[in-house]
């Protein structure tokens, strides 16, 4: 009780104070937090590197085993918080009941007429109607989130990966009315009651910021494939799109591949193979 | 010129007192979303603008609705609007004081909202929403201040507001198209995508501003000796009615390209508002009422007889208010999320906390417009008297 008032009356004169104190604490945070971009100077020798990351799926080497296998590891590898997560009642005593439709995901499953609403159709294939497709944040080569934040949050490295700052992000939302593609989730609440297990080598959130895939450019950096492609069983592939000696460059000269709402010309990077 | 507004009439606290409850509680509730989270909201990942962006974008145009007493009495020298451009400017810089608080409590992250200004983003429409925002509202106050000033001594304003004033009316255009441009460049999102938005936009907002003003007319008259003029709130409620007119026209021609065209990703949005989809169908019967509402307003507004009607005019004006309300607010919402970019049906209702600080900001409003209003009648009468 007498913890909660002090945090009350804290909070309580940090937004009376509001604007005025946001100047200095920004120049004291800012100091800290350096975008990813300038720290990828310092390379890791086995570092993977590509001029233009991209993914390709093969939908048909997709089981329900292996894709939920995917999304737990994703989960895990970058302590997304989980909902349906009871919190641990020591830890975080009186935990407020959770809305599901607060949710955060960075890769899940979705039926076909979802991940590709433009090309639902009533006689498509029994198959296609059943088969679990994955979709993630696509890395557009033209992304319509980075062009929406405000504060460059939202950005794209060279290499083609969009990433984010999550200490500079004022949780405007903006990005996620900007994605066409719904891979956004917002921290409505503080995730970390909600993390099984938190893995340290990766930071976890606060609330009010944005977070999506970020192509496990922490892993790439290291000279590890990303999480969900380790335990994919072949089903994805990570590589460079414009070398083409890559092994996703083979893949797409191979077989035929189609890409969500292309139309929309925001050149996704994430290919799925059918 | 403050001074006038600390000496008042009993009845003057009490209303000032009741603000103060009202935003008191806004306040509180706050607090509660500042420690815990957006999570007090009904906001979800399928629709992440709610309530506060809602009225955000309505009262941006009842910001921009003050132009149409500027245009007239500066630009073709409309006399009968002398009185009343001083309410129209207060009146913006009101609503927008409420649109600069109504983006802060959006905000996951309220103490780290001059990143805008720390990292200024030309590519992104919200920060330049964020400059002309804060240019009008700067415009307005200076203006509005100094014109007062000037009658109260007598003396002609001095020359220097007159590139202001001029100045003053782009930006009120400029704050409701890019407010619109926030919407509807977004690719993915087919109810927003449409070039028609920002002059709806305009439109709606040419006669909720105005409609605002002639009930602010009617409660300055009844609270006050000050008298605005019939005439002024007659010729402001023909720039009501010809606006939402429009506003109207403009929609069902978007109603026309969607249904002749009968491109899905622009069909399913409209369906959902107004026939309901899947069964979800909690916008029906708002939507609805906007049209009725509306429709109702333009009627009763563009024949003579029911608009010089004075008893009838205050209900007209809170129809087209309502009306315009809905269709902008909840609408503008619910239209452009539901259903998701996966065609997922995520419905929104705002929760009782996104509601009472919501109410605390319109409280807010109230009592800069109060003090104001209270500063202008107050040395208009001096003046006369
Ligand atoms: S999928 Fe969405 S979040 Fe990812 S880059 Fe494209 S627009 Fe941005
Ligand atoms: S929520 Fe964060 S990342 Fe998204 S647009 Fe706003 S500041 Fe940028
Ligand atoms: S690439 Fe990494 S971050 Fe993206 S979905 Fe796969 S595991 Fe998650």
């Amino acid at each position: 009780m007498k913890k909660s008032r002090r945090s009350f009356l804290k909070a309580a004169g940090v937004s009376a104070l509001g604007i005025g104190v946001a100047p200095a604490i920004q120049a004291v945070a800012s100091s800290g937090s350096t975008p990813a971009a300038h720290a990828t100077k310092t390379k890791h020798p086995e570092a993977l590197t590509a001029e233009r990351w991209g993914m390709v799926i093969d939908t048909s080497k997709i089981t329900d085993e292996i894709a939920e296998n995917i999304v737990h590891a994703c989960r895990k590898a970058h302590n997304v918080p989980d909902l349906n997560h009871v919190p641990d009642e020591e830890r975080y005593p009186n935990t407020r009941p959770v809305n599901h439709d607060q949710e955060l995901k960075w890769i899940w499953e979705e039926h076909f007429e979802s991940a590709f609403p433009d090309k639902e159709d009533e006689f498509l294939a029994e198959r296609f109607k059943e088969l679990p497709f994955l979709v993630t944040c696509n890395h557009c080569k033209n992304a319509p989130c980075v062009q929406a934040c405000p504060t460059q949050a939202t950005f794209k490295r060279e290499d083609g990966i969009v990433l984010m700052d999550f200490h500079r992000c004022i949780g405007c939302r903006f990005c996620m009315a900007a994605c066409p593609f719904g891979a956004r989730s917002f921290n409505f609440r503080d995730p970390r009651p909600f993390i099984d297990e938190i893995n340290p080598d990766f930071p976890t959130r606060s609330k009010g910021v944005v977070e999506k895939c970020n192509l496990c450019s922490e892993r790439l950096a290291k000279g590890l494939q990303p999480a969900c492609a380790e335990v994919s069983e072949g089903a994805i592939v990570v590589g460079d799109l414009e070398d083409p000696n890559s092994e996703v460059r083979a893949l797409l000269s191979e077989k035929y591949s189609i890409r969500r709402k292309q139309e929309l010309g925001t050149e996704p990077s994430v290919y799925y193979i059918m | 010129m403050l001074e006038i507004a600390i000496k008042g009439s009993k009845k003057y606290w009490i209303w000032l007192g009741v603000l103060f409850a009202v935003i008191g509680a806004g306040f509180l509730v706050y607090v509660d979303q500042f420690i815990n989270g957006l999570m007090t909201t009904a906001m979800s990942r399928d629709v992440s603008w709610g309530f506060y962006i809602a009225n955000f974008t309505y009262l941006v145009g009842v910001a921009a609705g003050g132009v149409m007493v500027v245009i007239p009495f500066y630009l073709h020298n409309y006399e009968k609007f002398h009185r009343i451009t001083i309410l129209g400017e207060f009146l913006a810089v009101a609503a927008l004081i409420m649109c600069l608080l109504l983006i802060i409590v959006d905000l996951g992250q309220p103490l780290r909202c001059v990143n805008v200004l720390l990292y200024p983003t030309p590519h992104s429409m919200l920060f330049w929403d964020m400059l002309v925002l804060n240019g009008y509202l700067f415009l307005n106050i200076v203006i509005g201040w100094k014109v007062l000033e000037a009658e109260r001594n007598q003396i002609k304003p001095p020359a220097w507001t007159t590139p202001l004033i001029y100045l003053s009316i782009p930006f009120a255009i400029g704050i409701h198209t890019v407010t619109a441009y926030l919407y509807c460049g977004l690719p993915g999102r087919g109810f927003w995508l449409t070039a028609i938005l920002a002059p709806r936009f305009l439109a709606s907002a040419f006669a909720a501003g105005p409609s605002v003003l002639i009930l602010l007319c009617y409660v300055v008259r009844k609270f006050t000796k000050f008298d605005p003029g019939w005439d002024a709130m007659q010729t402001l409620s023909k720039i009501a009615c010809y606006a939402l007119i429009a506003n109207v026209f403009f929609f069902l021609c978007e109603i026309f390209v969607t249904y002749y065209s009968k491109i899905p990703g622009h069909m399913t949005h409209i369906d959902y508002m107004f026939f309901g989809l899947h069964g979800h169908n909690t916008m029906v019967p708002w939507m609805w009422s906007s049209m009725i509402l509306m429709i109702t307003g333009a009627i009763l507004l563009v024949i003579p007889a029911l608009r010089s009607n004075a008893t009838l005019l205050p209900f007209t004006c809170i129809m087209v208010i309502i009306g315009t309300w809905i269709d902008k607010s909840l609408g503008m919402i619910a239209g452009g999320f539901v259903p998701s970019p996966l065609h997922h049906i995520t419905e929104y209702m705002p929760t009782l906390k996104e509601v009472a600080i919501t109410v605390g900001i319109y409280g807010v409003g109230l009592l800069v417009l109060t003090i104001l209003y209270k500063l202008a009648t107050t040395v208009k009468e001096e003046v006369r008297g």
